[in-house]
């Protein structure tokens, strides 16, 4: 058994942490729980990328924990508890399919997210690169949650999480993108989230409420 | 240097200047204005590289080579003649009380806006700068299809903005995966995602993990590109946004997105030695143009007629970019070119078609050509381009296709002669009766942009005809390069 570090134990337990509320997300009927899971989950993810970018001295990350840290910690989070005030939506999630069979589906995503993250990463360098299968894995819950969610707001914080679980991937399989990308990202997330909070009250208008059944009428 | 700027600089500043005065009288005008300078500069950059060979500028960061610089000269070009088209189209939208000036306002800005996000998309270098720019692409196409905010508008958005969303997301991961092989080559840092540094170390980069990200890139950006399965956002987007940007929509969006797959597939092909990349493009492109030709029997709504036949042609073309191959490239480069440009006229024609006869319901549109000749055979000729009849440059692209099939994948000629023969029964049948017969359309207020049409139809046939020497030099190099 070789020795592990300190510090990439502390990245183990943050990442287990990370997929724990992805999966906790999965299961959550409330809107604004949901958003405080979201919340936590983007803390999570800086505090292991900030700890990633301390004991691999790499500085550029902490620009990216910064953005974490302003953006999926407090802004998203804040404009999301605006908005399901302003919108009066504190309504319980209703799924498609009920919790216990979508956490079934959930493990087994994570099963396939580990088989499918084994053999890239065997070939990566980095100390983190164990947690590779779970960001994969959470990015998978993530889409589960997304298409499993009838109404618009879920299925953003479903977006978002995904997200989050794609940066988790970068940051342990690579040490992070370089900025100019990682800046991109963060301005195209920002303006999306901007763009559906304008749309959920046009949705809202139109149909008096988010619930995205009425969205069915196009077909074919 | 200075075209680029002008090429990406013009369209933002366009962009900020109609957010304040796009609702105004004469901002259709300032639209055209802004298109134009764009235009300009693209002309001027294509120049340059017609001179000078690739362009590798501001510390690598912009690329443009014989692939890219008549997609971006195309790209100003179209946007051009579609800022042409909307300004009478518009304004009989704003009349007919579709629209409000403040809409307009966020309708030319994004337009704008759009504009830029694709020319970025081409022109840069760096692969996680063209997943930027294709996210943003989604964003602001997002805010235009949902223009007029009825409720099946809201849906149509709602459903690109989820499912393109998620899409994207796919190929971000793909994106990290090929940072992932590519940063042990060439260190940590910017230079690892730029495609020309990666294209000098294709041959070294691991085969495992990049098939992996292919897989990740092609279903990612295959969604924008709308290949069957992932094709469902498509339909809905292009029948209810604006008919200028269901022309923008399937004339160059679709195209940005097949670049970007290209690009990747030039990568992995250098990588993986096999022919696993040929073979996923290869299969998503035919399950295309079956699917798309057999669900283009089904259509009622003029608009979603025609951008199933997008998703058709689009399959082709994935088809002809799998096989592979100096001829088969060619024409699928071909293909690129004389798809937008006829796609874009229809739906031109097909705007003005529906504003006279108060529906996109085919049933509803009868006899254009009695009322106006014009709009009448600018759509029965571009319905006979799109068709790929001879001497349209449509016909030589299928052409050639199909003569490359019969060689290398001769299993598959039958399913693509097939599948052309069921949309030009689907197609033409339709078209025929709403161009000719008893008329029930009415005038419109405004006299309709109908040059593009023609200018567009005119380029098209001029291309099966006559293809000129630089860009049939360009074509040449770059289907080597995607091999």
């Amino acid at each position: 058994m070789q020795h592990i570090p300190l510090w990439a134990q502390l990245i183990n337990l943050l990442a287990a942490v990370l997929l724990l509320l992805a999966f906790a997300m999965l299961a959550q009927r409330r809107v604004l729980t949901l958003i405080n899971l979201f919340a936590a989950q983007g803390f999570a993810l800086a505090s292991s990328t900030a700890i990633v970018a301390f004991a691999t001295h790499q500085p550029h990350l902490y620009w990216s924990v910064g953005l974490t840290l302003v953006l999926k910690v407090m802004l998203l989070p804040w404009l999301l508890h605006r908005l399901i005030l302003k919108l009066d939506v504190r309504w319980d999630v209703e799924g498609l399919i009920n919790i216990p069979t979508t956490m079934l589906l959930g493990i087994v995503l994570v099963v396939f997210a580990f088989n499918l993250a084994l053999p890239i990463s065997q070939l990566a360098n980095t100390v983190t690169r164990a947690t590779l299968g779970i960001a994969m894995a959470s990015v998978m819950l993530a889409f589960l949650m997304m298409i499993t969610r009838r109404k618009a707001i879920p299925q953003v914080i479903g977006f978002l999480a995904m997200e989050n679980g794609l940066f988790f991937a970068a940051t342990s399989a690579t040490y992070g993108m370089p900025m100019v990308v990682e800046l991109g990202i963060a301005l195209d997330v920002l303006v999306a989230m901007l763009i559906l909070g304008v749309f959920f009250f046009q949705i809202r208008e139109q149909f008096d409420s988010l619930d995205l059944q009425h969205l069915e009428k196009l077909k074919e | 240097m200075i075209e680029i700027l002008a090429v990406l600089g013009v369209p933002v500043a366009g962009a900020a200047l109609l957010a304040l005065v796009g609702g105004r009288e004469r901002a259709a005008e300032i639209n055209v204005g802004v298109c134009l300078i764009t235009f300009a500069g693209a002309v001027a950059l294509t120049v340059r590289v017609i001179g000078e060979g690739p362009l590798l500028i501001a510390s690598k960061l912009f690329f443009v080579d014989s692939f890219n610089v008549f997609l971006i000269a195309l790209t100003a070009f179209v946007g051009l003649t579609t800022s042409i088209f909307s300004r009478p189209y518009m304004r009989i939208e704003q009349e007919l009380g579709h629209l409000t000036p403040g809409r307009l306002r966020l309708y030319h800005s994004m337009f704008q806006l759009f504009n830029f996000t694709m020319l970025l998309a081409l022109s840069t270098n760096n692969m996680g700068l063209l997943w930027v720019a294709m996210e943003a692409a989604t964003l602001t196409t997002v805010l235009l299809i949902s223009l007029y905010r009825t409720p099946a508008s809201l849906e149509a958005a709602w459903k690109y903005f989820i499912l393109c969303g998620v899409g994207i997301a796919q190929a971000l991961f793909g994106t990290i995966l090929l940072y992932f092989a590519a940063e042990k080559l060439l260190g940590a840092g910017g230079n690892a995602l730029l495609w020309t540094e990666l294209n000098s170390v294709k041959g070294e980069l691991e085969p495992t993990v990049l098939s992996l990200a292919f897989v990740f890139l092609l279903v990612g950006y295959g969604t924008k590109v709308g290949l069957v399965p992932l094709h469902n956002w498509l339909p809905d987007a292009h029948a209810e946004g604006p008919t200028p940007v269901s022309a923008v929509l399937s004339g160059l969006l679709l195209n940005v997105a097949l670049y970007a797959v290209v690009r990747c597939k030039v990568l992995v092909e250098g990588s993986v030695q096999t022919s696993f990349a040929r073979t996923l493009m290869m299969g998503f492109g035919l399950l295309s143009v079956v699917v798309a030709s057999l669900l283009l029997l089904r259509q009622k709504d003029i608009k979603r007629l025609f951008a199933y036949s997008s998703i058709e042609h689009m399959g082709i073309i994935t088809f002809a970019f799998g096989m592979g191959g100096p001829i088969a490239s060619f024409a699928g480069l071909l293909h690129m070119t004389v798809h937008s440009l006829t796609k874009s006229a229809i739906f031109f024609a097909v705007g003005h078609a529906t504003q006279k006869a108060g529906t996109q319901l085919m049933d509803g549109i009868r006899g254009l050509v009695t009322i106006s000749p014009l709009i009448g055979w600018g759509l029965a000729v571009g319905a006979l381009a799109i068709l790929g009849m001879p001497p349209f440059g449509v016909f030589a692209s299928e052409f050639l296709i199909l003569t490359t099939a019969i060689h290398e994948q001769p299993w598959a000629t039958p399913l693509l002669l097939g599948a052309l023969g069921i949309s030009f029964a689907a197609i033409f049948s339709r078209v025929q009766p709403m161009v000719f017969g008893e008329t029930t359309v009415k005038r419109l207020p405004h006299r309709p942009a109908m040059i593009p049409v023609f200018v567009h139809l005119g380029i098209v046939l001029m291309l099966g005809l006559w293809i000129p020497p630089f860009l049939a030099d360009w074509y040449r190099q770059a289907a080597r390069l995607i091999g």
